[in-house]
Parts: structure tokens; sequence; C-alpha cells
């Protein structure tokens, strides 16, 4: 028997798995923006054909500083507090 | 130059009279149990089966037992030591089997034979090392007068031996297991009938190649090359947002394959590369693909022995290929980032699995990387940078004059990236030792090197121009907004002559120099950042 010292930050593996599907988009939708080059079109044309099919939607939409790095803690928890869904655009 | 073990760490147990001693049970080799301590005096011994002292002194342990004034308590190391003693002394006392050595290294045993008297709540009276007959005798009238004991038949005196738990393999078993073990760390247990190798790498562990198993022993061992405490905080690690504590860091420089003294340089790069300004979740992920140069200046380059001649950007070097590599799997590990995961560079770069090598400062009348950047030049130090390729090598066996040379260097680092990116972030040039002479020899300095390649990279920016040869660089349709004076305004390679940063390093022989290509430089990229080795 080996014994060695876990060199991993030891989360307890977790099983992800998608999470559920609503059967419809309703209330409040967030658009992130990356601010990667040409996000904001893509993101643009997608917020342009959502409220063209779900009229009843309400759209915020919101930047990262930077595609470099995580979103910073206040911007993740505002999307979540005043969102429903969220769709993250990349770009290139 | 070789690594000598910290001394300073207490002793376990201070060897002073009044001190109350560890208490324990342990079986004879019958399987009776014998506690301590249970009696109103108890002479506790330690002895092991090879140590001719230990032999020496048996006949005076059995005298000792049958005595009415103290119970005594021999302890074998060996289970096979305590029967091979049994039978070539004829003893009738029971041996104590402490072949795990707990109870020995409970008592802080350094060398055998040793002998200590307590008292009844276990506090020690007196104390026996080795045998000298004058002690040995004094102690016999003093603690245990009813023993007859002809003290002509002994030699004067008899050093005594080493304990087993002071061999360096047990101590260091002993110290994993003991109850203040500094590891916290998740205890992973293998299975006889598995391959340890092939385990860690079903488990992610490896960045490709075999790592060391980091056993309890040898995290114990290269927790030495720090005093910090093994659970000190060093950075919270991205993309996890992990606590980087020094014993996972420790694991890790075990997997890489580190020496215990390499690990204050593991420490110090770490806790550079988690700082904003470099930025290492932007470095990890990018597609562009980047990877952590480190660079070690001060005196510690020569004392972990980190080749900064022949081959320093290459393989053969165990501080340079093992500290770089230790950054990485602890990045992988502990932050979590993987190729497939967050770590999504296009190509990848042989550099993203080690690239740390040092700075020759002496062969040089130059200030060294670490002086340029505001530490003194007895400071050890890491600087990080995120560099997207290199090194890319600058042949010139041509030049003989400075401006010529440096020139040179100009014209190949204009390469980088694209030869239409210009006022951009971050390179390195590494001049080798003979570009040195000759740049000297002109009464060069860094600065001057950084000047020359400006110059020579400076162009206009309608050079720039995406045109039918490459659609990369200005956009033609932007040309139409602009008027003469900025389509004609200077642009050199680099934003900046702070952006060039300069070390010497290679052999004597041969005009190769190198550059390494940056990253996205600045706020929203990386920044370069220096750190001062704990040593």
């Amino acid at each position: 028997m080996t014994t060695i010292l876990d060199p991993t930050d030891e989360r307890v593996p977790i099983e992800r798995s998608v999470t559920e599907r609503p059967t419809e988009i309703s209330g409040t939708l967030a658009l992130l923006d990356i601010a990667k080059p040409r996000g904001n079109v893509l993101l643009d044309r997608l917020e342009a054909k959502l409220q063209e099919r779900l009229p009843s939607i309400k759209i915020n939409r919101y930047t990262k500083p930077t595609f470099t790095k995580p979103a910073p803690e206040p911007l993740r928890q505002e999307i979540k507090a005043s969102n429903d869904f969220v769709v993250e655009a990349l770009a290139d | 130059m070789r690594y000598t073990r910290p001394r300073d760490r207490p002793p376990r147990f201070i060897n002073v009279a009044g001190s109350i001693l560890p208490a324990f049970v342990l079986e004879d080799m019958t399987g009776q149990q014998h506690a301590f301590p249970d009696a109103e005096r108890t002479v506790v011994c330690f002895i092991k089966e090879d140590c001719p002292t230990c032999n020496l002194v048996m006949p005076l342990l059995e005298a000792a037992s049958s005595s009415e004034k103290a119970t005594t308590l021999t302890t074998g190391q060996t289970n096979e030591g305590n029967e091979t003693l049994i039978k070539r002394h004829g003893l009738t006392m029971p041996l104590l089997d402490d072949s795990t050595l707990k109870v020995s290294f409970a008592y802080d045993v350094e060398t055998v034979p040793l002998v200590v008297l307590a008292d009844a709540d276990g506090k020690e009276l007196d104390r026996l090392v080795g045998f000298d007959r004058n002690e040995w005798s004094t102690f016999f009238e003093k603690h245990l007068a009813d023993t007859q004991i002809d003290w002509d038949d002994y030699p004067e005196w008899r050093p005594g031996c080493g304990s087993l738990t002071q061999d360096p393999v047990i101590a260091d078993r002993l110290r994993a297991e003991a109850e203040n073990s500094p590891l916290r760390a998740r205890k992973i247990e293998i299975a006889p009938s598995d391959d340890v190798h092939e385990f860690m790498f079903d488990q992610g562990f490896s960045d490709g190649l075999p790592v060391v198993p980091p056993t309890p022993e040898r995290v114990i061992r290269m927790l030495e090359g720090t005093p910090r405490d093994s659970q000190e905080l060093v950075a919270t690690m991205p993309p996890n947002m992990a606590p980087a504590t020094i014993e996972k860091i420790a694991v890790n420089a075990v997997l890489a394959g580190c020496r215990p003294e390499y690990l204050p340089v593991v420490i110090a790069a770490i806790e550079a590369i988690c700082t904003d300004e470099f930025n290492c979740h932007g470095v990890f992920a990018t597609t562009m693909g980047a990877s952590p140069v480190m660079i070690i200046n001060g005196p510690i380059r020569e004392r972990i022995g980190l080749n900064v001649r022949m081959s320093a950007l290459g393989q053969g070097s165990r501080a340079n290929a093992t500290i770089g590599r230790a950054v990485r799997l602890a990045v992988r590990n502990i932050g979590g980032a993987e190729p497939g995961g967050t770590e999504r560079s296009t190509l990848g770069s042989p550099m993203k699995f080690t690239m740390c090598f040092g700075e020759w400062e002496e062969r040089s009348s130059w200030d060294p990387l670490h002086v340029e950047r505001g530490f003194n030049k007895n400071d050890s130090v890491v600087t990080v940078f995120a560099m997207s390729s290199g090194p890319t090598l600058i042949v010139d066996q041509s030049s003989r004059s400075a401006p010529q040379l440096a020139g040179s260097f100009g014209l190949s680092m204009d390469s980088a990236h694209h030869v239409r990116a210009h006022n951009g972030g971050d390179g390195i040039l590494v001049v080798c030792p003979e570009h040195v002479d000759t740049l000297e020899r002109d009464g060069y300095t860094k600065a001057d090197i950084r000047r020359r390649i400006q110059e020579v990279t400076t162009v206009p920016l309608k050079d720039l121009v995406a045109d039918d040869v490459s659609g990369a660089g200005i956009d033609p349709a932007r040309v139409a907004s602009m008027t003469d004076e900025m389509l004609n305004r200077p642009s050199p390679k680099f934003a900046s002559e702070d952006n060039i940063h300069v070390v010497v390093a290679g052999s004597d022989a041969g005009k190769f120099s190198a550059a390494f290509h940056g990253w996205a430089s600045g706020p929203m990229g990386s920044i370069p950042v220096s750190r001062k080795i704990d040593v």
C-alpha cells in the first residue's frame, strides 16, 4: 500500500448535470458581453431577435471589463440577483 | 552546493530533569501489555540489538529488572532484535516491542542505550545515555541499591549508537505520522495491485510526464526547505480560486521532482503569478497560448545549482526544469487549470511544461534584471513574465559593432506576433556571452540595447497597413480617415523601452542570443511581477 498526499484543492468530485431547461423563456434575461471584439455585434443581433420573438421579456445588457479576467464578483452577483436567464457571448 | 537540513527545529521532548515523560502502553514479546507510568518508580530503557554498548549493558538491565526499588521497562526497536537479545543474553525480563518506533520517537531518543528514571507521575528524575561506568554505578547505587553488580567487569566508557528513529528515512515517516505532523492534505491510499505511476496519470495529477509520488515522507522532507508554516496561505489560485498553502505547494513540488531547497523559489513564483498584475487566469486561459517564464536573480542561483550557462534555457538542470514544472503543476492541481478546461491554448507550447532559468549576472558589467527592477544585488528574486513564444534564436555571427548587433536584435524581435504588430507589450531578450563582449567593447549598456531596438524597428504607421500580401495590420478602411501626420507617425516595435527586458545567459561559445515574445501586456493582460525569495 502506497499513501500519497492529494495535490489538488480537494473539492469533492461532484457529477455535474446541466440545469433543467424551462420550457419557455419569461421574466428577465441578461446578455453578457465578455469584451472580446465583435461580441457586442453578436449580442445586438441576439437582442433584436429575442425582442421580436419574445416581446414580453426584459433584457439587461452587461459587459465584463476585460475578457482576460473572470467577471468581478459584484458583476456576477448583480447578474444573478436581477435576472432569470443569462446568455454569455464569446466572440472573435 | 549541497543542501543541509535546518537544525534549528526544537526537540520534541526537552531533556530536563523534572519534565513529564510521554505515557505509553507497549506489548512484550508474549503479547502482555506494559503501561507507563504505572509504578512508584520506573526505569524506562531504550536499546537496539545491533548496538555493542546496548549488548554490554543488557546484564545490567536484567539486574535492574530484579530490583524491588523500581519497575524496569526495556524497549527494543525491532522485533527480530528483541528475539535475538533474549536468546543471546538468556533474558528473563520482558522486552517491549516498539518496532513502530512511536515511543522512541515520542521520547526523541537520539542515542541508545538510553535509561530514564521516572516517578509515579512520569516525572523524570535521572537519565543515562551511552555507557559511563561511574555514571551507571552511581545511578544503580542511588536508585537500585538492592542490586549486586561487579563494576570491575565493565569498561570505563563506551559510546552509544544512533537510535533507529534518527535514520533519515524512518525519521521522516515518524514525523509525518506524529500527532503534531505539519501535514493536513487528504491522504490517498493506492492499493498494492495498482501501479502508483499509472494511478497518478489516471487521476490527472500529471502534465503528461511521470511525476514523483508525493508520499508523506517526501512532503515532510520538502517542507524542510522553508521555515514557513505548512498551513500558511500563499495565494488564492485561479481559476478555482483555491487556497494554495505551503503544504499544497510542497506536494506539487514533490510531484515535479524538486529538491527541498528549491521550495522557496517555487513559493515566491506562485505568489508572483497569483497577483492581479500577472493575471494567471488570463495567461492560462488564452487561446493565444501564454506561459509563465521565470527568471531567477541573486545568490540563490548558486545555492540551488540553477543553470545560467550552457543550455540555460534547455534541459539537463534539475533546478531549472523542476522549479518551472512545480509552478505549472500547482496551477493545474490546485488552481484547476487544465487543457480542455479553462486552459484553451490553440497550439500550446513546450514552455507550458516548464520555463525557468537564471541570469548570468557575473558575465557582464550590466545591472542584473532584479537590480533594474528595484531590488538589491544581494536579494534573491524571481521575476515572472507571460510569454507566448520563445526562445526564438537570433543568429548574428557577423556584426562586429554594438549598434550593428543591437540592430540585429531589433530586426529579429520585429517578428514577434507579426511584423506589422507594433507599439506592443513585453518581450525578453537573452543576450549570450559572446554578444555581451561585442556590446561591451563599444560601451553599450542594457539601456543602449533597448534604445537601439526601438530605433531600428521604428517605421511610419503607413507601413503597417494591411494589404494583399497580408491581411494583418491597420485596416485600410481606417487609413482613409487618417491624416498624413497620423500616417507618418513613427511606430516602434515596443510601446516603451521599459517593455524590453534584457538578461544575460548561455555558454561562452556561440553568437546566438534569443528572444521571448510576450502576450497581451498591461492592466488588461499581464504585467511582469518580481518577488523576493524568502531564503
